[in-house]
């Protein structure tokens, strides 16, 4: 089950935690990976270690027009396009009443606006093979909120809503859209949280411990399948029971 | 029928899998061939495609019969 040879995937955000954990799962599952992400070292070296099927797409998606020729090159790139894991995200904390413009604005760019722009550009292709899984990489605070986080949580909020209405409009066509929602991940992310963070965090976990990139990776692995076929517009919670929704 | 027609038919034919008698120069491809929206977005993609020409969104709005699609691509068409 779960088998991916012959799809060909890109990853976006493929130098983080998480992202490269998906990255090494759909490649270990037999897809062609195109990892993109802003570090080409690390990118290059993520691809090293991968060896075949794996190749390396930089691209900065604060760039619009480097957003929408993205899926175009992964496409030349790999041969064809049939999964694509929209995983970048970037945090810009602040208390609401102290938001500036540009904090809001980078990550509703990024997590959101740079998703939708992917995703359209790689849709054509999808559904004139009829064949396509959209995932995007979403989050706990998405659908609970969280005090700091009304950016983020409103970027991933978006994401959501936005992957409902595509999968609903796409879904006849073999192409599905479903969002992972992680909850506290081992990360580069999470490394910023300070000590009185992490405890109380752990606190609200039921599982007792931070996820690990493996433990959303097998989501996207899934969700990228043929088996998931039928399973469309769909948020995957990975969070130890944090949230149960 | 003008060879551009011809292959306009056959695309229509193809994807919405209708028969060839309903695929008229009036007929349109919601009323008359059951077309859904995103049938019309794949229509067009598929035009450009066998066409090599691109056609703008404000241009496929307006093509809503199959005499619209070949009057377009008579005036636009690449490989002609």
């Amino acid at each position: 089950m779960f088998d991916l040879t012959g799809r060909y995937a890109l990853v976006t955000g493929a130098t983080g935690g998480i992202g490269g954990a998906i990255a090494r799962a759909l490649h270990a599952q037999g897809a062609t990976v195109a990892l993109s992400g802003t570090r080409r070292e690390a990118l290059e070296a993520l691809a090293a270690e991968l060896g075949e099927r794996a190749h390396v797409l930089p691209a900065n998606l604060k760039d619009e027009a480097a957003v929408d020729a993205l899926p175009g090159e992964a496409e030349a790139a790999l041969g064809g396009l049939d999964i694509l894991v929209h995983n970048a995200g970037v945090t810009r904390d602040n208390l609401f009443l102290r938001m500036k413009d540009e904090e809001w604005a980078e990550v509703i760019a990024v997590n959101l606006a740079a998703g939708f722009r992917l995703y359209r550009a790689a849709l054509k292709g999808m559904m004139k093979r009829r064949y396509g899984r959209l995932i995007g990489i979403t989050s706990v605070v998405g659908v609970t909120g969280n005090p700091g986080q009304g950016n983020y949580a409103a970027s991933k909020a978006g994401l959501i809503g936005m992957s409902k209405s595509l999968a609903a409009e796409v879904a006849s066509r073999n192409v599905t859209v479903n969002c992972i929602a992680p909850g506290f991940i081992e990360s580069p992310m999470t490394d910023a949280l300070n000590e009185k963070q992490r405890s109380g965090a752990l606190e609200r976990i039921p599982a007792g411990r931070f996820g690990v990139g493996p433990d959303v990776a097998a989501a996207a692995v899934y969700l990228a399948s043929g088996e998931a076929a039928y399973v469309t517009g769909q948020t995957l919670h990975v969070n130890g029971g944090m949230a149960m929704i | 029928m003008s060879d551009i027609a011809e292959r306009v038919k056959k695309i229509v034919i193809e994807h919405l899998g209708v028969d060839a008698e309903k695929v008229t120069e009036n007929a349109s491809f919601i009323d008359d061939l059951g077309a859904d929206s995103l049938d019309t977005v794949e229509l067009v993609m598929a035009f450009e495609e066998e066409f090599g020409c691109e056609i703008p969104d404000d241009a496929a709005e307006t093509i809503l019969t199959v005499g619209d699609a070949t009057r377009f691509l008579e005036k636009n068409a690449a490989q002609a």
